[in-house]
């Protein structure tokens, strides 16, 4: 009965994780498009010194907590090599307020794109906002750190820990990221079928 | 008129204020000392929301027969992720008008990234999540569940 009972923990655990890439992995290639019409990829970022992936959405209440944050981000680390690039994976059939309209009239400064070819799936992102910081190495895009933006989601004044921010500064210096993985509550993905 | 719709207004004040009395507030620390316990009670924790559409949408599977005859004695802990700012706003209005039987249960926590990992490693953190807990024993589940696959869930720990 125990090694039944173990099996299904197994079971059950192994659905409801996706293959997720690990921090060291290649990161997986995209192409998708913007709110500019335009398609935007990741090798079109190659002479940049990272890419700070953000997959995220217009209608989850966490999002919403991190969208000036994410805005700031964008503002302090584009000038130094390492811009946001937001990608929204949720199908508007499910929330109306995730449709592409809506993402333009969002007027980011940075690439919000329309992931309709399941990217998100590659990346293993489970939830809105979920974040992979990407090293641009000599191999290409490697993933440096996945997780939170930083310890408070609800109040920005609170924040103690910027985890993203520390796991940046850590790959500029060459350091060693860490954490270089964290977790955040977020909304499930409600993806394109 | 008017003092009879006052009258329902202080009426109404008077529920919501003594419901509210009933969702306590608790720290995950809190929460794992209610439900590993070495008692004969089955408990069925649900992570959920007000603001996410696919938690309210499983809500009444928690409140089914059919959950509470699946083992002996079977506790329901809904524990609500909903903003504290949110609580008399939000949340209270939302089980009323939803008729929420079950115990409601709103999380008092600052840093997901401490806490997430205490109900299980395999959570990636997103909602909704149910994890089932039987003395020592527990079985988790990341995403939307039907009830079968609740009754599946719950009858795969060893009791």
């Amino acid at each position: 009965m125990r090694k039944y009972v173990l099996l299904l923990a197994i079971v059950v655990s192994v659905f409801s994780l996706h293959a997720q890439v690990k921090v060291g992995d290649k990161a997986p290639d995209f192409k998708l498009i913007n709110t500019d019409y335009q398609k935007v990829a990741l090798s079109d970022f190659s002479d940049q010194e990272g890419v700070i992936l953000i997959f995220t959405c217009n209608h989850c209440p966490y999002a919403k907590f991190y969208e000036e944050r994410i805005n700031l981000l964008h503002k302090a680390y584009e000038p130094q090599k390492f811009p946001v690039v937001a990608i929204n994976p949720n199908d508007s059939v499910k929330y109306a307020t995730d449709g592409f309209s809506h993402m333009v009239a969002k007027q980011y400064q940075f690439p919000y794109l329309l992931d309709n070819e399941g990217v998100y799936k590659a990346y293993g992102a489970t939830k809105t906002p979920h974040v992979f910081l990407l090293d641009n190495t000599r191999n290409g895009f490697e993933v440096a750190y996945i997780g939170a933006i930083d310890d408070s989601p609800q109040e920005a004044s609170q924040v103690k820990v910027k985890y993203l921010e520390d796991a940046i500064k850590a790959v500029k210096e060459g350091k060693k990221v860490n954490p270089d993985f964290t977790k955040a509550i977020g909304c499930s993905i409600k993806p394109f079928q | 008129m008017k003092q009879l719709s006052l009258l329902v207004f202080i009426i109404l004040g008077l529920i919501a204020s003594v419901k509210s009395q009933t969702i306590e507030e608790v720290t995950m620390y809190q929460l794992l000392e209610r439900v590993t316990q070495s008692d004969d009670t089955l408990y069925v924790v649900n992570f959920w929301a007000t603001w996410c559409p696919p938690c309210v949408e499983e809500l009444p599977i928690f409140e089914s027969d059919e959950l509470q005859q699946a083992s002996q004695k079977v506790k329901v802990l809904l524990v609500s992720l909903d903003f504290k700012s949110q609580k008399e706003k939000q949340l209270l209005p939302f089980l009323q008008k939803k008729q929420v039987k079950q115990e409601v249960l709103l999380l008092d926590e600052r840093n997901p990234n401490e806490w997430i990992d205490k109900i299980n490693a395999n959570w990636s953190g997103a909602i909704p999540a149910t994890v089932v807990y039987h003395q020592k024993q527990q079985v988790f589940h990341e995403g939307e569940l039907d009830l079968p696959q609740l009754l599946q869930l719950v009858s795969s720990i060893n009791q």
